[in-house]
């Protein structure tokens, strides 16, 4: 038992690094071989995250909904998702004659692309984490903002009315909303000291900084969550493919697998989104610890930090969830009021708030 | 009609853009043509005759005890009401009256269909607006009355359940039981439906002065129903000029302030409420008797123009029947309350955005079937 809690993430990269060192004498070589490793074990991650995720929002839907969501295909409905896969990827991908081809091909990829490199900095588990580079929030928050750059090519390139009208509203909500997550996530660098994700973490060792932090830090959690949802186009921010004003926004004209993948980056996007809010706000993978209680951290310690990470990071998806099947949709400009008349004064005054409660030391 | 030139951007900066024929929140093959200033719009124009099959003239083909059941594919979400106005326009040229059974349970029937209709409105409200839940929860309790309208008349939707003198059949023997089963559990539901969508404050603010028709224009645009009434023109029919004994009954017309799309949508809700107060009148008052009067195998009116009106779920409808004393009709015209709701939306819409437009399409609660004929 002991043995397999000390064998870590981390000793597994080092002994995979030893051994590739050892085997080849170029540098170059072992860290691209390491590279594609690493891209390929994240894809084999992200991809059943996605059928669950899928799964889990039909399900989450249908209990909402008083019906009983997919359950035919497999053991409740779980293969549907692998089904309806299948089912895209047969598809014949339409590109429109009117359209700007290598752009209208780009943009899901680009959006794909975009919302993967955001996983780098993520900590999965206690020593798990792809990237532990010393800016981590900040790249995250920049990273994130490459997928608008895809939506807006994507609605540009269709030559269709709706697709142009959906990436506008897009570009407009998620550079509009961008700003109180970044000042949400300011409230927690101001309070950690480092952008570093590791230490973020390390530093909620003694409470979730949603505990420590007083309400400011609650306040900030909250616009975090609300922006987020608004920053991944989710309901009832979803303007950017509101079915029934623009039929689908801007892919509109996708089909087949580069649907699917617009499809894919937006659950990977909640995820991201979730797994941000959870390392930011409830500890990402650190345990429930209290202060100085040191026998209840150490019953709390017996559960693994994946299952930590992956509890917080589901519950806060399933709240995102729940918002999309209650929620009537924002109107466009009720959308960007929201933002710049209440969320970003509020969010600028809480920053100041917890500045002050970070210089004066009146957080836990 | 091309896609080019003018039709995409005008000389004044115009985006022009299609709704429709084949749009989710048009309800139907309803093409409007949109001018747009950014997501303002600047104009609109409804393009009809994509669902028109000729009633009008497939009904002065047909037999008078025909002809009714033509109306079912007009408005199919009132279809027993339109076909109550159909038998009530036979009977005045016949100058019979249905028995007072067949009235009783003509009205059940009406007020049942105008709660079905309700309900599916406000489904699809919430959906237009963005929510999907509130579908799900409106089609459970329409579903329930679905089954009612199934086990008597044998079918869901388009009943052709009258007919002049009476109804077809009798009620089932579960009939009573079941509606009151239904009024218990709508009365119970109606709360819950306020709180999923009434009270939601993005609801509030994508409807309240959004979409707003002054009386003026509701009654110079020939609106009629809850559009009209929203803005609170008296014209409920089963008031002012009332038919198969809506004068025995107590209800309470509904009549909103602003005009706008919040008000429009309080007063369906609020006539779901007044349709569950009639039933309740009346289910446990269903006289004996027989439920057709005795009319001849073939029906000749005497010469001359019969006209009724009813009040349908969404508003007035008109059947006009000139008679030249033979088998089947010489002219029928109807008069059809979406025509005139939807000829109001240019008003309601303009200056509005694109998702005001969803939702006031909505508010109007349209059903192109009925706009084409």
């Amino acid at each position: 038992m002991n043995l397999l809690l000390n064998i870590s993430f981390s000793s597994l990269a080092r002994w995979i690094d030893l051994s590739l060192t050892n085997l080849l004498n170029n540098y170059m070589l072992v860290k691209a071989i390491e590279m594609v490793i690493a891209g390929l074990s994240l894809l084999v991650f992200l991809v059943p995250l996605c059928f669950f995720l899928g799964y889990m929002e039909r399900k989450v839907a249908a209990f909402m909904q008083i019906r009983l969501g997919p359950n035919r295909v497999g053991p409740k409905g779980s293969l549907q998702i692998v089904a309806d896969t299948v089912k895209l990827l047969l598809k014949e991908g339409l590109t429109p004659n009117a359209s700007d081809k290598f752009l209208f091909n780009l943009a899901p990829v680009i959006v794909v692309i975009a919302c993967m490199l955001v996983m780098a900095p993520i900590a999965f588990a206690k020593d798990f984490q792809l990237w532990d580079l010393s800016i981590g929030v900040l790249y995250i928050s920049s990273v994130s903002s490459i997928g608008v750059i895809g939506i807006l090519m994507a609605g540009w390139s269709s030559y269709n009315k709706y697709s142009l009208l959906g990436a506008m509203r897009s570009g407009a909500q998620i550079v509009s909303y961008e700003l109180s997550v970044g000042l949400s996530i300011i409230s927690i660098v101001v309070l950690t000291g480092s952008m570093r994700m590791s230490d973020i973490v390390l530093s909620q060792e003694n409470g979730w900084w949603i505990f420590k932090g007083h309400i400011p830090v609650l306040i900030s959690f909250i616009i975090f969550i609300i922006a987020s949802t608004a920053e991944i186009n989710r309901a009832p921010f979803d303007l950017a493919e509101a079915e029934q004003e623009l039929t689908a926004g801007f892919h509109t004209e996708y089909s087949g697998m580069k649907f699917a993948m617009f499809l894919l980056a937006e659950y990977i996007n909640l995820f991201v989104v979730s797994a941000i809010a959870a390392t930011l706000f409830l500890g990402g993978w650190m345990p429930f610890h209290i202060g100085h209680w040191e026998a209840f951290n150490h019953v709390m310690d017996f559960l693994p930090s994946s299952i930590w990470f992956l509890g917080k990071t589901f519950a806060i998806i399933f709240i995102i969830m729940q918002f999309r099947w209650t929620f009537p949709r924002l109107r466009v400009d009720q959308l960007l009021n929201l933002e710049w008349k209440y969320l970003l004064p509020i969010s600028m005054v809480n920053v100041l708030l917890v500045t002050i409660m970070a210089i004066m030391g009146w957080h836990f | 009609m091309s896609l080019l030139g003018e039709d995409i951007v005008t000389g004044k900066g115009e985006f022009v853009i299609n709704i429709g024929p084949q749009h989710p929140s048009t309800h139907g093959v309803l093409h409007l043509k949109v001018w747009l200033d950014g997501e303002t719009i600047n104009k609109i124009q409804p393009h009809l005759g994509y669902i028109h099959r000729s009633i009008e003239k497939m009904s002065e083909c047909l037999s008078y005890r025909n002809f009714i059941y033509v109306t079912s594919r007009m408005d199919y979400l009132s279809a027993h009401i339109n076909n109550q106005a159909c038998a009530l326009a036979v009977e005045k040229g016949l100058q019979i009256e249905a028995t007072p059974r067949g009235r009783v349970i003509r009205l059940l029937m009406a007020e049942l269909t105008r709660l079905q209709s309700h309900l599916l409105w406000w489904g699809c409200t919430g959906l237009d607006l963005g929510a999907v839940t509130p579908f799900f929860y409106a089609f459970r309790e329409r579903e329930a009355i679905m089954d009612i309208m199934d086990e008597t008349c044998g079918a869901r939707l388009t009943m052709n359940y009258c007919v002049p003198g009476g109804v077809m059949y009798d009620v089932h023997p579960n009939f009573q039981k079941r509606v009151k089963d239904i009024i218990v559990q709508l009365r119970s539901r109606f709360d819950e439906y306020d709180q999923l969508l009434t009270g939601n404050v993005i609801f509030e603010q994508r409807t309240k002065g959004v979409g707003y028709l002054s009386p003026e224009d509701a009654v110079s645009y020939g609106c009629t129903g809850a559009t009209a009434r929203g803005s609170g023109v008296s014209c409920d029919i089963r008031k002012w000029f009332p038919y198969d004994g809506y004068e025995n009954v107590q209800f309470n017309e509904i009549l909103g302030k602003t005009g706008d799309c919040y008000d429009r949508y309080m007063v369906r809700m609020a006539e779901m409420k007044e349709s569950v107060n009639i039933i309740e009148q009346l289910i446990n008052n269903i006289p004996e008797g027989d439920f057709q009067a005795k009319t001849k195998m073939v029906l000749k009116l005497a010469k001359g123009e019969y006209y009724q009106r009813v009040e349908t779920a969404r508003g007035e409808l008109g059947v006009y029947i000139v008679s030249d004393g033979a088998a089947s009709p010489y002219r029928i015209k109807y008069r059809s309350p979406n025509f005139s709701n939807l000829s109001a939306l240019e008003v309601m819409a303009k200056g509005a955005k694109i998702g005001d437009l969803v939702a006031i399409m909505s508010t109007i609660d349209l059903v192109i079937p009925d706009v084409d004929r």
